[in-house]
């Protein structure tokens, strides 16, 4: 789409992109660029000179067999959180839908945790689950539980997979909730009078009429899982108990800052910018779609 | 409507409630140990109903914290949060109507350049960003804070977007009226994006004052932390037990302004939430 009325002159309009301009070729295309010419270097341990090795960067994570553990622990992640926070999201959103009073009301209950960072989530859900103080833990330990998700992978997978999922509760319940009251009531209610149960009419009706946004919701999720969760893990595990909640990013960081593998962060960076442009066009693949849905 | 009325109608209720007690949980258990002693922490189960400790366990936390004052910390929150909000806002305002209203060499260039950045989080690029910003000498500073978190388009694309749907006759009436580029911008374009403005001011301010990674690394002097990787600074190495009341109260602190804005301007938060996705 183009305008039709426009205004005349070019130096004012480039004086109006200057600042833009400026801040993203310096904060933005210089950096991504580095992160792409690093990643084809292995610096010296002094960092006085860099060799190259062309694609050895890449050729030695993907041969790794942390990386690929990490590359595994994201999936498991990132699923976890994106059903869980998705499934409660559902339900809830089902149920407020199903009122006709009272549905804004629970919406005002429901969002705010947005507004909550991950990284104090994950604050949250570890003074609930600490080992020394926490209540959770220690009701659990009355039931003859003893958790310790300091030691135990699967426990540390557990609580952060929570945390995560706890804070994006809100927002997959508010594109439920309007997904939700965009579903023609007539077409409901037609089925109801046919004799169609709750049950069949979200299947027949609701979840098709639904898919759309929650195709969104699912390709949101996954990128909220993969690139914000940052927070929660660094707070909670810090990546532990032995990587086992090492994602991608947390690599990038850990490797980068902590290790100072620069050459092996780079290559780490690339290989998520593929990732992000990856779920990017699926986005797009599917806004498209849903314009002429 | 159907099957909601009678026992139907509660049960909705009673699971909803369910629901939103469940999510409450950690912030309600966050707020009663922000009230209690230590001691009442160090020996659990630590109690689930507010104690007599609210005012000391705050103003210590305000007025000395544990490595720097949290009534520091939230003014930095607040210049990161407010610098991400208005600067993004700001420069996208511009650019799009550039882009919009001008036909002006490279204007595809730009405009592609620009939309590409769409695509990279900063927790991708951080190493070479954070190289640039020391590079710069910003460490610790707030310009630090702020420039390498307002380079990406999302604001300037939802601004185009916007201003193609703006009439045409408006910008048309204006020329024939001999006003000035600058002069439609300022007096008919901008209020007509009031409503955008604010919306995506919401969205912005929230993703500003829950920043964590970017923080993390370029600020290393207590004074410089923001609110929200503060907290975890104030953890112990080690052994030593935390001082739960203290950290639990700043992370009530460090929730209550996000979550202020997004009940107070619940509309235009959801509005902003939709419009940036779309």
């Amino acid at each position: 789409m183009e305008k039709r009325v426009i205004f005349k002159g070019w130096l004012l309009p480039l004086l109006l992109l200057m600042p833009q301009v400026i801040i993203t070729a310096v904060f933005f295309f210089y950096p991504a660029g580095q992160a792409i010419w690093q990643s084809l270097f292995i610096p010296d341990p002094f960092g006085l000179k860099s060799q190259f090795v062309g694609l050895g960067n890449f050729e030695f994570l993907l041969g790794d067999p942390y990386y690929r553990a990490s590359f595994v622990t994201t999936a498991i992640f990132s699923g976890l959180v994106t059903i869980f926070s998705m499934g409660i999201a559902l339900y809830l959103a089902l149920l407020a839908d199903r009122l006709i009073k009272g549905a804004g009301t629970y919406r005002t209950l429901l969002i705010w945790p947005y507004a909550v960072a991950p990284a104090v989530a994950g604050v949250l859900w570890l003074f609930m689950f600490n080992t020394r103080v926490g209540v959770v833990s220690w009701y659990l330990g009355l039931l003859g539980y003893d958790w310790n998700h300091v030691l135990n992978q699967t426990e540390a997978m557990g609580l952060v997979v929570a945390a995560s999922s706890w804070g994006r509760i809100s927002y997959n319940f508010l594109f439920f909730l309007a997904g939700l009251q965009a579903i023609p009531r007539s077409v409901i209610e037609a089925a109801a009078i046919d004799g169609a149960r709750f049950w069949t009419r979200f299947r027949t009706i609701v979840w098709p009429l639904l898919s759309p946004t929650t195709f969104f919701l699912l390709v949101v999720n996954v990128v909220y899982a993969f690139f914000e969760t940052f927070g929660v893990i660094h707070t909670i595990t810090g990546g532990g108990p032995q990587q086992a909640t090492t994602i991608l990013v947390y690599k990038v960081y850990s490797d980068g800052f902590v290790g100072q593998d620069l050459g092996s962060s780079a290559a780490q960076s690339v290989i998520l910018l593929l990732v992000v442009g990856l779920l990017t066009v699926i986005q797009f693949k599917f806004i498209e779609r849903r314009v002429h849905y | 409507m159907v099957e909601s009325r009678g026992t139907g109608l509660w049960l909705t209720h009673a699971g909803l409630i369910v629901g939103v007690l469940i999510i409450f949980f950690p912030i309600w258990l966050a707020f009663v140990a922000s009230t209690v002693t230590q001691t009442e922490i160090t020996q659990p189960p630590m109690p689930l109903w507010p104690g007599d400790r609210f005012f000391e366990n705050y103003r210590d936390a305000l007025v000395s914290g544990v490595n720097a004052p949290v009534a520091r910390m939230l003014a930095n929150s607040l210049v990161m949060a407010m610098g991400i909000a208005l600067g993004k806002i700001v420069i996208s305002l511009l650019s799009a109507f550039a882009i919009v209203y001008f036909r002006f060499p490279g204007r595809r260039l730009f405009f592609w350049l620009i939309f590409l950045t769409l695509m990279l989080p900063v927790e991708v690029r951080i190493v070479p960003t954070y190289e640039v910003v020391a590079g710069f000498g910003m460490l610790n500073s707030y310009s630090g804070l702020i420039f390498p978190l307002i380079a990406s388009a999302t604001a300037t694309f939802l601004f185009r977007q916007f201003f193609l749907t703006v009439p045409d006759e408006l910008a048309e009436a204006a020329r024939v009226d001999g006003a000035r580029p600058m002069r439609f911008f300022w007096d008919i374009l901008l209020p007509m994006s009031r409503t955008n403005i604010a919306a995506l001011f919401v969205i912005l301010f929230i993703y500003g004052w829950n920043q964590y990674l970017w923080p993390l690394l370029i600020t290393t002097d207590p004074s410089m932390n923001t609110i929200v990787m503060g907290i975890k600074q104030m953890f112990p190495s080690g052994d030593d037990i935390a001082d739960w009341p203290v950290i639990m109260a700043t992370s009530i602190l460090a929730m209550l302004p996000p979550i202020i804005v997004v009940i107070s301007m619940q509309n235009l938060f959801i509005r902003g939430l939709v419009d940036s996705e779309k």
